[in-house]
């Protein structure tokens, strides 16, 4: 038998050494890692590393860490707080370099199934004659505007054909409820396809609500089938920007959210935005619109400077502060709701935090990087053009074919998704190689536009300082790390705004 | 609660793992006779235990007679006779809080250890007891500990511990606590996630989310890079986690950023628990580096529990008193201590919530907070 054998009688275990004990290396010696930083206002400044962790400190710090001019004693917290961050290192290779791999790799997860949106424009007519609608026609010619049933086989098929498990068939339109007949089809032929292809769908229909029939949203119920509508705020503002015959739309959109509520349930119906220039006056009005009919979130969303939105320039060419402004108004009105108690959430500033303040990816299109055109989504136009991106269809809707990526008559899925084009689209999409995002302190949490570069500065990389795509984040996503130092109470709603995954 | 008793042995030459019964009719060789105030020979027992003084007997039956105590020996209970005289109970039929000692030798010797470790080589006697146990534990045992020292320290045969404990107990829940270093060599935390052993939880501590600070608590160097490469090769492993926080003057200034840490670094973890100090082990000796009463970080525990919970974590409050936790915190503390030195107060009569508090450790009667006092619900 093993007996046990005591080998340190006596107390020895109570020798304890003191803190300093268990400093690494050369006293004061460190060593940088990647992060970028800008100033958030004449204080403060903000530091944010590779993997999107961020410290506000005050200004002057960032060069101070640089210059080598940390004391670990003098500056105590601040230097645990940049070391346990991933900052600064005592090793020139951090020992838990494996970490921030882990870390980079969720943060870039969204790429590792490809393509999940499918959007098909189902038809192109329409009963409104939105003025800063991009595409939309009325026409009596019913066969020349809706998609073919020939090219909503072509389309399911490459939808079957995407490497993600999980897709999105989204119908949009003109006004997709006219062609209803082609969505059934669709959904039917969807189905089946996805059950030899072992894939999971997600049917989504864009519709303005007008023409919902009982048995239309019966059809959704048993379809599970989302709905996603158009209300751009009260009567007098939404009637403005979305004619039509009869200026009910807003009676129809309403009376819709109810009927597609009671059938489908509260959270089968979502609502979008879009800012007219005379919305921009409203944001209280608009915020409070949605606050009473009793939407979980809004979204905040400016106009596409595509279509006829850029031809219909006195309404609609506002310049970029003027909607920050208005983004900020909407969003403070709707963090008071959340003060005095309610659960309200405002879209865009909810995938910002989540990337700000969870270590979980943001599959949302607009703010990818590698940009979400293309290995996110792809749209199937109504005459059978494949375009990269819902932007780039208004914009061939103007003539310009810059980002036509085939035609369902005649392209494989390879020309589509890896053609050149596809190529030049992608590298052109990357903030972390373009001149003003490579270096900026927000490059983890915002994306590129390849399309809007194209459209408004003439090329797809286009020039950082003068582009309302970076004019807009940057204000954004300043505001939203001022509110977070300026009010604990903010930074915990905000919290709860990303919680879960 | 006594787990430990002594007498008188004869015949004992070696360690004798087996159950106790006071029924003389059910003998087995896996059982021992408790006889009070008489004694038998029966050599289909494994042994006799008697409290009288049966020196004079010769007999070439295992017994131990002049036993001070045994009364808290319960039917069904697992002991070892040690050839000293001693025994100790290794499992308790009435309870949920069973855990096997696997060695009291560490590699870490936190400041505020309650079971400090000591440098003996007890792995291959308390392996072999445990071969002896396992086998005799009831097949639905709900939950089984094991603790230490540093388990791991055992090295192959902590895998054949587990896998003695997988296949003789597949349905008991087994928590083990480890300090997570060993892990920071992939090929152990692989070799764990080869056994697919669902039911298995590592309970694991973090104290700072700052390399030097957790580094002085546990006394070692470098322990919080392994920890953290460990709980990374842990759930790579698909490991199942839980991440124990120990609350004190050293640990309470960086807890909320430690709770950010734990949420953006470590998601994948099961559990968090924030435990309230014991006084115990290597506390007094340290308390000065230690002492801060609750009450004086409860805004910081506020903060990093509701943090974490408002992630959706799944986060809890061991060790400490109802009275002393703000009522939103309440949710989330745990009747945790071990029933055997678990104790309330004199103050703690009166309380309308005593029912509900996890009361204190035995050793709290020396050092609590001076604000425990009952409460009118």
């Amino acid at each position: 038998m093993n007996a046990v054998v005591d080998r340190n009688p006596g107390k020895k275990g109570r020798k304890f050494n003191d803190f300093l004990t268990y400093e690494d290396k050369t006293f004061n010696q460190y060593y940088l890692l990647p992060f970028r930083f800008i100033a958030l206002n004449p204080r403060r400044e903000i530091l944010v590393n590779e993997i999107g962790d961020f410290l506000i400190v005050d200004k002057g710090t960032a060069e101070k860490i640089i210059l080598k001019q940390l004391d670990s004693l003098a500056d105590y917290e601040l230097y645990n707080d940049l070391i346990a961050n991933f900052f600064i290192s005592k090793d020139k290779i951090p020992v838990l370099i494996d970490v921030l791999a882990t870390r980079y790799r969720t943060k870039k997860s969204f790429l590792d199934h490809f393509t999940a949106l499918h959007i098909f424009v189902i038809t192109l007519r329409c009963e409104h004659t939105c003025h800063y609608c991009q595409v939309s026609r009325v026409s009596e010619d019913k066969n020349s505007f809706d998609m073919s049933k020939r090219h909503i086989d072509k389309g399911i098929e490459l939808m079957m054909q995407s490497p993600n498990p999980h897709v999105t068939m989204e119908f949009q339109g003109g006004e997709a409820l006219l062609a209803f007949d082609h969505i059934k089809y669709g959904v039917e032929k969807a189905k089946l396809a996805a059950l030899t292809h072992n894939k999971e769908i997600t049917f989504v229909i864009c519709t303005n609500l007008a023409p919902i029939t009982t048995e239309m949203l019966l059809y959704c119920k048993e379809n599970s089938i989302l709905i996603s509508t158009s209300l751009d705020g009260p009567e007098f503002i939404h009637n403005k920007n979305r004619h039509k015959k009869g200026n009910d739309s807003h009676q129809l959109a309403l009376k819709g959210i109810k009927l597609t509520r009671e059938i489908l349930g509260n959270d089968r119906v979502s609502a979008l935005l879009t800012t007219s220039a005379l919305s921009l006056d409203f944001p209280n009005e608009i915020v409070d619109e949605y606050f009473k009919l009793n939407f979980g979130s809004m979204f905040l969303r400016p106009i596409s400077p595509f279509g006829f939105a850029t031809r219909n320039e006195k309404k609609n060419k506002y310049n970029t502060d003027r909607f920050i402004e208005f983004y900020k108004k909407g969003l403070n009105r709707i963090i008071n709701y959340n003060l005095n108690g309610s659960s309200f959430r405002e879209d865009y500033a909810t995938i910002l935090l989540k990337k700000i303040l969870t270590p979980f990816p943001v599959g949302y299109v607009d703010l990818q990087s590698p940009a979400g055109m293309i290995n996110n989504v792809i749209v199937f136009n109504y005459d059978g053009k494949i375009y990269a991106s819902d932007e780039a269809r208004m914009l061939a809707e103007m003539s310009d074919f810059t980002f036509q990526l085939g035609h369902l008559d005649t392209s494989t899925y390879n020309e589509i998704f890896y053609s050149d084009l596809a190529v030049d689209i992608t590298e052109a999409g990357i903030n972390e190689s373009l001149p003003g995002c490579s270096d900026c302190a927000f490059q983890t949490y915002c994306g590129a536009d390849p399309v809007l570069c194209h459209s408004t500065q003439g090329n797809m990389y286009g020039h950082r300082p003068t582009n309302v795509f970076c004019q807009k984040n940057m204000a954004i996503i300043k505001h939203l790390f001022e509110l977070m130092d300026s009010d604990p109470k903010i930074l915990k709603l905000f919290n709860n705004w990303v919680r879960g995954n | 609660m006594l787990l430990k008793t002594k007498g008188k042995t004869s015949n004992i030459t070696e360690p004798i793992v087996a159950r106790v019964t006071r029924n003389r009719n059910s003998s087995s060789e896996n059982q021992v006779l408790i006889c009070e105030d008489y004694f038998v020979e029966n050599n289909d027992f494994a042994a006799i235990l008697t409290n009288l003084n049966a020196n004079p007997i010769v007999f070439s039956q295992h017994f131990v007679h002049s036993i001070q105590s045994l009364s808290h020996l319960n039917e069904g209970d697992i002991i070892v006779i040690n050839s000293d005289g001693v025994i100790n109970t290794l499992y308790r039929a009435n309870s949920h809080q069973n855990f096997l000692l696997a060695t009291e030798r560490c590699n870490s010797n936190c400041l505020m250890c309650s079971q400090p470790p000591r440098d003996r080589e007890d792995i291959y006697y308390l392996h072999n007891l445990h071969r002896k146990l396992i086998p005799l534990i009831p097949k639905d045992c709900v939950e089984l500990g094991i603790t230490g020292g540093e388990p791991t320290l055992l090295g192959n045969l902590f895998y054949e511990l587990l896998a003695m404990i997988q296949s003789e107990l597949p349905d008991t829940d087994i928590h083990c606590l480890t300090n997570g270093r060993s892990f920071a060599w992939p090929n152990l935390a692989n070799k764990l996630g080869a056994m697919k052993y669902d039911k298995l939880m590592l309970g694991i501590p973090l104290y700072s989310d700052f390399y030097q600070t957790h580094d002085y608590i546990v006394q070692a160097k470098d322990a919080f890079n392994q920890t953290i490469q460990g709980l990374y090769n842990l759930a790579r492993n698909n490991l199942r986690i839980e991440i124990r926080i120990v609350l004190h003057q050293q640990s309470i200034p960086r807890l909320k950023k430690l709770a950010q840490y734990i949420y953006k670094n470590l998601p994948f973890v099961e559990h968090i628990t924030f435990m309230g100090l014991e006084h115990q082990g290597y506390t007094p000796f340290n308390i000065d580096k230690l002492w801060i009463d609750p009450v004086d970080y409860m805004d910081d525990l506020t903060d990093a529990v509701t943090f974490l919970s408002d992630k959706d974590m799944n986060v809890s409050i061991y060790n400490s008193q109802l009275c002393l936790l703000p009522r939103e915190l309440w949710q989330y503390s745990r009747k945790s201590i071990s029933d055997w030195k678990n104790v309330y107060l004199d103050e703690c009569q009166s309380c309308g919530a005593i029912a509900q508090c996890g009361g204190l450790f035995a050793s709290g009667q020396k050092k609590h907070s001076a604000h425990i006092k009952g409460i009118q619900l």
